[in-house]
């Protein structure tokens, strides 16, 4: 048993499907208020003071500690610190829980803080958002790490905001090798209340976007790994104990939301063939994260594992 | 009068040049627009033909590779790829 919320089996999906779940306005105004106080801010700017000292500065001031990689979670912060309040939030905790299991380790932190253009003019260097990438390196394995996007201010569309492309979480590529991409149909930017987290698989597109406002914008991300299978760790009572029957193709009604929807609905950005082998990597995430290894929708695996089909 | 090179860079549906632009991006050799990630939610063209009938000359296009044996389902990089450019002329 457990004391927290776990997330439901739609969440789920929807996390599977998507590579992220968005928790708007979730974090207290005070504990928010406490984090901006605790991080810093940086220096007005100042003409000739270049991006990477203020930026160093910044840093160096900070209240949020160095963390290395590879502790638990859960003695990553002080007690009573802003981020360890919001860890301890019960839907924070049911989240990480349902997602990389109870006790994860800390991987990374890092205090991002995207800047208006009075730096450059003052400083140098060219105001632009970031590359669209994917964090760290590839990744061919089947569970993930989670990164927690915190936004302790209100961000508004002229801040830029955190760019994020759903659905692309489950392509193997390398970093920002992508960044060729400038723009991807049915991308998003954070523009949120301030308090608003965003959980996200590790493989996710992403990139800071530009600030066009006359205010700094601070994000602070931690990345968490599990230490046990991600294998049912979220609320069991809500996984249906078989899946949706559901007609494929030639379908004549609106099929109601389930698992088996969320994991069959593509994205704007999907090319018309490989959008399939989306939903065949999503069913066989799904079939990791509850440990069904014979789980499907749609057919697709069940056509193409069919046993009479596997001897020549 | 000098030259540059504009480049436009779509991602398209499937291989064929009509199909629906999923990802695109531009870069202005000329430096007159500069474009940049998450600048824009709407394609420029709908497909890659309505870049054609807009004066934008295609110079190179994605190879359409068979699947290698036991990663057929492994997806990374986006896969029609088409690349446009305009020629233009500018003060110097």
């Amino acid at each position: 048993m457990t004391d927290v919320p776990l997330l439901s089996a739609l969440d789920m999906a929807r996390f599977t499907a998507r590579g992220f779940l968005r928790f708007d306005a979730v974090v207290p105004d005070e504990i928010n208020a406490q984090f901006l106080a605790e991080a810093g801010q940086a220096k007005p700017p100042e003409p000739g003071r270049k991006m990477l000292g203020t930026y160093m500065e910044l840093l160096a001031n900070s209240g949020v500690p160095e963390v290395p990689p590879g502790v638990p979670l859960s003695s990553a912060y002080p007690q009573g610190s802003a981020l360890q309040r919001l860890l301890d939030l019960p839907l924070v905790k049911g989240a990480i829980q349902s997602l990389v299991g109870a006790d994860p380790v800390f991987d990374h932190h890092f205090l991002h803080v995207t800047f208006p253009p009075a730096y450059y003019e003052a400083g140098g260097g060219e105001h632009v958002s970031q590359h669209t990438h994917q964090d760290s390196t590839v990744d061919p394995q089947a569970g993930f790490d989670l990164q927690i996007m915190y936004y302790p201010h209100k961000v508004t569309r002229e801040m830029g905001g955190t760019r994020f492309v759903p659905g692309t979480h489950l392509r193997k590529v390398s970093e920002v090798a992508l960044g060729r991409y400038q723009n991807i149909a049915g991308q998003q930017h954070m523009v949120c209340e301030a308090g608003t987290l965003l959980f996200l698989h590790n493989g996710l597109w992403h990139g800071g976007g530009v600030n066009h406002s006359d205010r700094t914008r601070t994000m602070f991300k931690i990345r968490m790994s599990p230490t046990q299978p991600q294998v049912r760790r979220f609320d069991l009572s809500t996984l249906p104990a078989e899946p949706a029957e559901r007609p494929i193709f030639f379908v004549k009604r609106f099929l109601p939301e389930s698992v088996e929807a969320i994991l069959m609905t593509p994205e704007p950005w999907f090319e018309q063939d490989t959008g399939r082998l989306e939903y065949v990597n999503r069913i066989k995430l799904w079939r990791h994260l509850t440990g069904d290894p014979a789980y499907d929708t749609d057919y697709w695996l069940t056509r193409l594992e069919n046993p009479a089909r596997a001897h020549a | 009068m000098p030259q540059r090179q504009k480049v436009l860079v779509l991602y398209l549906a499937n291989s064929a040049l009509d199909a629906p632009t999923v990802a695109w991006a531009e870069y202005d050799g000329t430096g007159e627009t500069r474009r940049m990630a998450g600048d824009a939610d709407a394609a420029p063209y709908r497909t890659g033909v309505d870049a054609l009938k807009d004066g934008w000359r295609l110079f190179q296009a994605a190879q359409i590779l068979p699947h290698a044996r036991g990663e057929e389902f492994d997806l990374a990089y986006l896969k029609y790829e088409f690349f446009f450019e305009k020629i233009v002329e500018t003060a110097g």
